[in-house]
């Protein structure tokens, strides 16, 4: 038992956390007569270690998860989904919303794809929910970073908020706030198309890899810039009085603050991390982030194409409630975690 | 012969059509090359995700950039799966 735990610390803080990378950079700034001690040493440590170890990170993720996501084209999904009903239909749409690739740009096809083959308006909506704020890449760099009990934990709240998200707007029998030419031209032609072979996945994954890379790395120096700052150059104080346990509106803040953002989560991490470093709470921290990757102005904007105004604001309120909740029952319970 | 490229005009898209169109050109095939960026179109022509490819209306490829040479054995035996 204690021969696990080392490893997997092992796991956790050298392969995942890359705290030896850490140190080699330390080391080599000091040799440059860099004091890590001064504001700008540790800005410059903190952006130099941030920006490799998310890069490394994020390329050997998105290659492995795109290869694992491969297999589970929508199609695929909507024909697993079309034979259950109910709630454990809920369940299964937000897990698979966890392994389907998905990008925003093909929200509204996939909308319209689930919709005609005659889904349930709660299941698409529960994998719409859970697909963009969880997966398998946000469990693995969560565990990097946070530790496992966090990383489990933000996933299993993310299905749970997917599920009851849908549930709840199937129960409020929205079906007529539909965009009509959704239902209009009725059934959809259900393509199939043929399984890829392996040399054909690995191709998709290192494709994947190169235009989320492309696609995210800016983010990621922002984010990575924006942590910097804030390890280094924000007072304390300020932190613990706005996100801390003194402000008991710090997660509806931080949640209102992050719902209009769209970034990646790889983006998200280091700023996530400055601030928990410098004392806001837990709950508040991934209420943030939650928020941030779940909804977006732009996503927003793309779903109105297929939702009347009713649905959508149904849709914005059961997803920043839900995050909200959340984060408070995550700083109710942050003694646990951390 | 009619290829359709399906996609709302994102980075992917675009590589896709210069795939296609260089799988085209190297072989001379006869062959009118159209992008559909509706996504109602899009979503009637049964492709889930974007970019998709089509040919004569029929989705053969989506969600993905096939390269060059995936193509070209597409746009050779249309009637052969990929």
């Amino acid at each position: 038992m204690e021969t696990m735990r080392l490893i997997w610390d092992f796991i956790q803080n050298q392969i995942l956390g890359m705290k030896w990378l850490n140190d080699v950079i330390g080391a080599g700034l000091e040799k440059l007569g860099i004091d890590l001690a001064t504001r700008f040493g540790g800005t410059v440590c903190f952006f130099l270690y941030d920006t490799i170890k998310i890069t490394v990170l994020l390329c050997f993720l998105i290659f492995v998860i795109s290869y694992i996501q491969s297999y589970f084209p929508p199609e695929r999904s909507r024909r697993i989904l079309g034979r259950c009903h109910g709630f454990p239909a809920n369940m299964l749409a937000a897990l698979l919303g966890t392994v389907t690739p998905f990008c925003s740009c093909s929200s509204i096809p996939l909308f319209i794809g689930f919709t005609r083959a005659g889904l349930p308006l709660g299941v698409t909506f529960s994998f719409l929910i859970s697909s963009p704020m969880v997966d398998l890449g946000s469990l693995v760099l969560l565990t990097g970073i946070f530790g496992t009990r966090i990383a489990v934990a933000y996933v299993v709240v993310g299905l749970v908020l997917a599920v009851f998200g849908g549930f709840l707007i199937e129960k409020l029998r929205m079906e007529d706030q539909v965009e009509d030419f959704i239902r209009k031209t009725g059934a959809c032609n259900a393509t199939e198309l043929p399984e890829l072979t392996g040399r054909e996945r690995l191709i998709y994954a290192k494709e994947q890899m190169a235009e989320t890379f492309r696609k995210v790395f800016p983010y990621v120096l922002i984010g990575v810039g924006a942590g910097a700052f804030i390890h280094n150059w924000i007072p304390e104080e300020w932190i613990q009085k706005i996100l801390g346990d003194g402000n008991p509106a710090g997660v509806i803040l931080a949640v209102l603050a992050g719902v209009p953002m769209y970034a990646d989560i790889f983006g998200m991490v280091p700023v996530a991390e400055a601030l928990l470093a410098k004392g806001a709470q837990l709950g508040t921290v991934l209420a943030f982030m939650m928020a941030v990757t779940t909804l977006s102005l732009p996503s927003v904007i793309m779903l109105r194409k297929a939702v009347k105004p009713k649905l959508l604001a149904l849709f914005v309120a059961v997803c920043t409630g839900g995050i909200m909740m959340i984060g408070y029952l995550f700083n109710l319970f942050q003694n646990l975690f951390i | 012969m009619k290829i359709q490229i399906l996609g709302s005009g994102c980075g992917k898209c675009r590589r896709l059509f210069a795939n296609v169109e260089s799988a085209v050109k190297r072989n001379g095939i006869d062959c009118e090359i159209v992008k559909i960026e509706e996504i109602e179109k899009i979503a009637e022509m049964g492709a889930m995700m974007t970019p998709a490819l089509a040919l004569d209306g029929k989705v053969v490829c989506s969600g993905r950039v096939p390269g060059v040479e995936e193509i070209e054995k597409i746009l050779m035996h249309p009637s052969l799966p990929a």
